[in-house]
């Protein structure tokens, strides 16, 4: 019998605003990023978010870590709120959770060694370890991410992006976590890289147990390396299903479009599809739209959809899916393809 | 007999660095015909960018183009400034990653629009406006005439890029070069630029030259492609020829780095290593340091780009066969 998955994760309705200035003699606007984000992540699992830029996807992944601290709602790590840890408690739990950046090189402090650059997780986190102990593990480490021992006395500088994002890589695993936010790691990087680094991710998954938070604009990496997918727009779930439910039956008209909008490397493929492309671009999340946030660009919009705001509804096998009209615009493959000319 | 818009013979860039010279382009050959898009392909760093820059006289002040870049009878290549300012947008334009860089933040778009008509076209100034506003109606802006009346930081990214995509349009020019357009923008918006460029290829009869590192998006517009590895053209060919059967293992290796939405491999096969330094070029094929198929011969010598028929070109002494895992 299997066993029934773990929850490492419980997001209960966050919420997060910033207030942004209006302007001169303006009242301070309030944006709203987040709101009713609700889902858990299952132990060993990867959950990829993606969404368009300004959509929350790192807004989610730091009010995640308490690297922002939410409005509202609650994050429960293995049944515990972070979000009402006080500071002590709260730095002891950052073992268990860390993050890599986008941006390899400008997240490494260009005046430290590489090889202190990886252990400085662990002087704050674990200081009963002494040099040497550090250093062992830092060479451990390294090795683990395909870095060479003797570029431990290197500076970040003297790395091209993708051994920099080794060593972010490093840095994160260094304290043994449990779950990584991995925050667009791959996009600053070239091509062939960008593989490399993806398949090292798979390895140190396999190899550590670990729970990745895989967050990115590109769905042909997200659906590479997600077990199931999280939708966000305009800082709303709109729908969180398995890779598989996501490309081969999206229920949101919002994933849909993603998806046809995605670039395949296939010319014929490419050549043939009909791509059914939105229009328009994402509303300001100053002042987003009534109801249905999606709806000024959405083709079955009808006028209810503005009244009200569709319900995070929970479907079978888990999956999740806001929308007023996924039932009826549900549609055999063929009639979608002539629909969408 | 196809017409050929521009003939690129032996084009090579090289920059002068404090205490050496890189040599960013090497010994590039092509012919653009008309109404075609050929897509330059390849990782940062191999020259691709800076292969365009020269022929539109764009390169940093250290920079030297050597060769031709035939556009009819006139070379570009060393071209003085006043004659290349009358092709340059007329019959020649670029559009960039970044809209910002290449927009005036000082001026209003119609400002801007205008005055490339009034320059070239000899437009009057209310006339150039009226067109100005016609072509950001045709590359899709919502709102033309407001749009028109704003400053270039009051439009989003993908509007920015339309107005420079409408700018480069305005003469009608017969080659378009664009330097990575959809980059910046999100999946959504990229496939509405992409479908903008494929019909505005189809009306006006634009040759496009396409430079990405996507090879998504060279599938969805492309007819041709170059790749390019360490400064040089590695292969050439029909785009349905490089991606179904690609003959150099570089090409092989980003077909099979890409990730595919509609397939999914348990691991992607990825070129191991890392792209050379031009300053430190591998002896002999570029390329041999993270190549499966290296044999003596590739140490030593560096292969050349050659005639492989049906109208293909690669530069590889490998003649084997090269499948899938194969390429780690």
């Amino acid at each position: 019998m299997e066993q029934a998955p773990i929850n490492l994760l419980e997001i209960k309705d966050l919420k997060k605003t910033f207030s942004v200035s209006g302007g001169l003699f303006a009242r301070p606007l309030t944006l709203t990023a987040l709101e009713n984000i609700n889902f858990t992540i299952r132990k060993g699992e990867t959950l990829g978010i993606v969404g368009e830029s300004g959509c929350g996807k790192s807004t989610l992944g730091r009010c995640i870590l308490q690297l922002l601290s939410p409005d509202e709602g609650q994050v429960l790590w293995l049944g515990q709120d972070l979000t009402r840890l006080p500071a002590e408690e709260m730095r002891k739990r950052r073992q268990d959770l860390q993050i890599i950046f986008q941006d390899p090189l400008a997240s490494l402090n260009p005046r430290m060694t590489v090889g202190d650059i990886i252990a400085d997780p662990l002087r704050t986190l674990r200081p009963e370890l002494n040099r040497d102990e550090r250093r062992a593990r830092v060479l451990k480490t390294m090795e683990a991410v395909g870095l060479l021992p003797e570029m431990i006395n290197r500076y970040p500088h003297e790395f091209s992006g993708g051994q920099a994002q080794r060593i972010g890589i490093a840095r994160a695993l260094i304290t043994e976590p449990k779950l990584i936010v991995c925050d667009e790691p791959v996009s600053a990087l070239d091509v062939s890289i960008q593989a490399q680094i993806l398949n090292l991710l798979a390895e140190l998954k396999d190899e550590f147990g670990l729970t990745l938070i895989f967050i990115s604009h590109n769905l042909s990496v997200v659906r590479h390396v997600s077990d199931r997918i999280l939708v966000l727009y305009l800082g709303r779930i709109v729908e969180l299903a398995t890779g598989d439910e996501i490309y081969d039956d999206p229920k949101h008209p919002y994933t849909r479009a993603l998806l046809t909008a995605v670039p395949i490397p296939d010319p014929k493929l490419a050549r043939q599809r009909s791509i059914d492309a939105l229009k328009g671009e994402i509303p300001s999340p100053i002042n987003p739209p009534s109801g249905c946030t999606f709806r000024t660009r959405c083709r079955h919009a009808r006028p209810f959809c503005a009244e009200k705001r569709p319900a995070l509804e929970t479907l079978e096998g888990g999956r999740l899916v806001a929308c007023h009209r996924w039932r009826e615009i549900e549609l055999p493959d063929d009639v979608r393809i002539a629909e969408s000319r | 007999m196809t017409e050929h818009v521009l003939k690129i013979e032996n084009l090579s860039v090289t920059f002068q660095l404090h205490d050496s010279e890189v040599h960013a382009v090497r010994d590039m050959n092509f012919n653009l015909k008309a109404g075609e898009t050929l897509a330059v392909v390849g990782e940062s760093g191999s020259g691709k960018s800076q292969a365009f820059l020269s022929i539109m006289g764009l390169l940093a002040q250290n920079g030297r183009a050597s060769g031709r870049a035939m556009l009819g009878d006139v070379n570009l290549v060393g071209l003085e400034t006043g004659k290349l300012d009358r092709l340059r947008g007329k019959d020649i334009a670029m559009i960039f990653q970044d809209p910002m860089t290449s927009l005036n933040p000082s001026l209003r778009v119609r400002t801007q629009l205008a005055e490339v008509l009034m320059k070239h076209r000899g437009f009057a100034k209310e006339a150039a406006i009226k067109s100005a506003i016609e072509m950001l109606e045709r590359v899709g802006i919502p709102e033309p005439v407001k749009r028109a009346n704003a400053f270039p930081h009051e439009l989003s990214g993908g509007m920015r890029q339309r107005v420079m995509i409408a700018m480069a349009l305005l003469c009608q020019p017969k080659i378009l070069i664009a330097d990575e357009p959809t980059t910046a923008l999100d999946v959504t918006v990229q496939a509405q630029m992409l479908d903008l460029f494929r019909s505005l290829i189809n009306d006006f009869g634009t040759s496009l030259v396409l430079i990405t590192h996507d090879l998504g998006v060279v599938a969805g517009v492309a007819d041709r492609m170059m790749v390019m590895y360490g400064g040089r053209a590695v292969e050439k060919g029909s785009v349905d020829d490089l991606f179904y059967d690609p003959r150099h293992p570089y090409t092989l290796g980003l077909l099979h780095s890409t990730p595919h939405i509609a397939k999914r491999a348990e691991r992607l096969d990825p070129i191991q290593g890392l792209p050379p330094s031009l300053e430190r070029l591998p002896k002999g094929c570029s390329f041999n340091p993270r190549c499966a198929f290296a044999f003596d011969r590739c140490l030593g010598e560096r292969p050349p780009l050659a005639h492989i028929g049906n109208g293909r070109e690669k530069a590889c002494f490998y003649e084997g066969p090269m499948k899938y895992g194969q390429v780690a």
